[in-house]
């Protein structure tokens, strides 16, 4: 176990060193302390190391991943795994606003709550929420999915193409073109596979399923007036 | 952007490190607001009296005289404690509107900062570790205090635009974001006979809060009623004599965290401004929910 003080060496040699680890890199496991919060905490990675922060951390944290595992012993702030590829980024606590962000691939668990703008314009990305997610969230979504165990805020899914969403408590209201659809075989075994993944003991068949209605692809003549 | 900071003390043990606390806090929210910063400190009242902070640009000069002259002009004792380019006056609470009035007829340059029994606002251009240090913030006492530093957008980075703005006897504001409909309400509010001396917008929010108060609202219920007439992104942080409050407006873009344990409750726009309070690995955490008024108080 290789270990990183951000408070003693700073963040640019953190990531300096975390981005330097190759493909067949004998350091694979890392250790960061007293991330205090910095922003940009583990970005751009591109290697299969397994990095865990002790404690909180700010904006950006595990941003752009790429194959790595992230795992923060604490809270994040906004934009947690912005831009995932692929990996898997692990949040013992909560996440801050637009987790997931624009996420093309790999897996985001948060074990907490996420606030508002959850896996806003997700490309792909798997998210599982263990607890609530706040106002706004999978805005303009548009592939992988989203599992909530808890309540989603107001206007989920609006604007959404073709991303999954899966809540399993309370939906406060959904988003333009946003509807729920029916849960298929296939659905429930997309959804047990990622709630294994993320450590849930959630039932998939507690779950109902959001998506898009697809009535915003095409412009609607009868709509030409409010133009 | 800007940061906002805020600490309100439940532990009386604290009380005398809250400058040193808050001033930290404020320092590292610098790369959020390098332009200005500024504090509103929650001190021990005296009993019957009220503190005036006043601030000026020549304060060698407008100082000088000025607890003799403003104690004549109002027939009590008045007494004068500078500290760079801010005084706090001390006098008697029925005497602080005849004081008012007479300072700005004695000194018209003179600002007044802040009014209260326990309030005092320091404010100024410039980064927030050379505002802390010229003020000796560190070195305050207080049961709470909030603290902003700011990254001017909406107009320019001069004292008067610098955070916190008084809101009323005992009162501020601080705030993150910016407010689009501030010309039509500055108008509307002016219209009303409401004072407001800058183009800034939170100066707006602030006069929209107090004109509402004066019209029998309670700060909670300003605060709910801010949210349907300010257009806009906000995080406010408000102060009163007894305690602390945050709303957030409904989109909440404007980032904040909170914290909370035995000792305290503490605001900050990030965590970081948060790590270095005593027992923060042990504190709740939590970001408060959009539209929703939060209070604190002794």
């Amino acid at each position: 176990m290789q270990s990183y003080d951000v408070a003693a060496d700073g963040l640019r040699g953190l990531n300096a060193t975390l981005q330097a680890q190759k493909q067949e890199t004998n350091q694979t496991r890392w250790e960061v302390v007293n991330p205090k919060g910095s922003h940009a905490i583990a970005v751009g990675l591109d290697a299969p190391i397994d990095v865990t922060v002790k404690g909180s951390t700010g904006y950006y944290c595990a941003g752009m991943n790429k194959q790595a595992t992230v795992r923060v012993e604490g809270s994040v702030g906004p934009g947690v795994a912005e831009n995932m590829m692929s990996g898997t980024v692990i949040v013992d606590g909560d996440a801050s606003q637009y987790a997931g962000a624009t996420g093309h691939g790999g897996l985001l668990v948060i074990k907490g709550n996420a606030s508002s703008r959850c896996g806003i314009s997700m490309k792909g990305i798997d998210i599982v929420v263990h607890g609530n997610i706040g106002h706004m969230s999978a805005f303009m979504a548009q592939a992988g999915n989203l599992v909530v165990c808890g309540d989603a805020g107001d206007a989920l899914g609006d604007s959404l193409y073709e991303a999954k969403l899966f809540v399993r408590g309370s939906v406060k209201s959904l988003g333009a073109d946003c509807i729920e659809k029916e849960m298929r075989p296939e659905h429930l075994e997309t959804l047990g596979d990622l709630l294994s993944r993320a450590g849930s003991d959630a039932r998939a068949e507690d779950f109902r399923r959001y998506g898009s209605a697809r009535e915003l692809y095409n412009f609607d003549i009868d709509n030409a007036a409010a133009y | 952007m800007c940061g906002i900071v805020g600490l309100f003390l439940k532990d009386k043990s604290l009380e005398p490190k809250l400058g040193e606390l808050l001033s930290a806090m404020l320092i590292t929210m610098t790369d959020r607001g390098p332009d200005s910063a500024g504090i509103a400190i929650y001190g021990d009242a005296v009993d019957g009296q009220t503190k005036l902070t006043v601030q000026s640009d020549n304060a060698a000069k407008d100082f000088a005289s000025l607890s003799k002259d403003l104690s004549e002009a109002i027939g009590a004792s008045v007494s004068l404690q500078a500290n760079d380019t801010h005084a706090v006056i001390l006098l008697d609470g029925p005497k602080a509107g005849a004081a008012r009035q007479a300072l700005a007829e004695l000194r018209p340059e003179i600002r007044v900062m802040s009014d209260g029994d326990a309030i005092e606002i320091y404010k100024e251009v410039g980064l927030p570790k050379d505002v802390t240090e010229r003020f000796n913030l560190a070195g305050m006492r207080g049961s709470h205090g909030i603290g902003h530093t700011r990254m001017a957008t909406e107009s320019a980075v001069t004292t008067e635009g610098a955070h916190p703005f008084s809101t009323g006897a005992d009162q501020c504001l601080v705030h993150n974001g910016s407010l689009s409909n501030h010309n039509v309400l500055r108008r509307k509010l002016m219209r009303e006979g409401v004072q407001i001396g800058s183009m800034n917008d939170t100066e707006v929010g602030a006069a929209y809060l107090t004109w509402k108060m004066q019209n029998g609202a309670s700060l909670g219920e300003a605060l709910e009623s801010s949210l349907e007439d300010l257009d806009g992104f906000f995080t406010f942080v408000v102060g009163t004599k007894d305690g602390f409050g945050v709303v957030r407006d409904p989109i909440a873009c404007k980032p904040a965290v909170m914290a909370e344990t035995e000792q305290y409750v503490a605001f900050g726009s990030e965590y970081r401004a948060l790590v270095d309070l005593p027992g923060i690995d042990n504190a709740r955490v939590w970001e408060p929910e959009p539209a929703t008024v939060y209070f604190w108080s002794h």
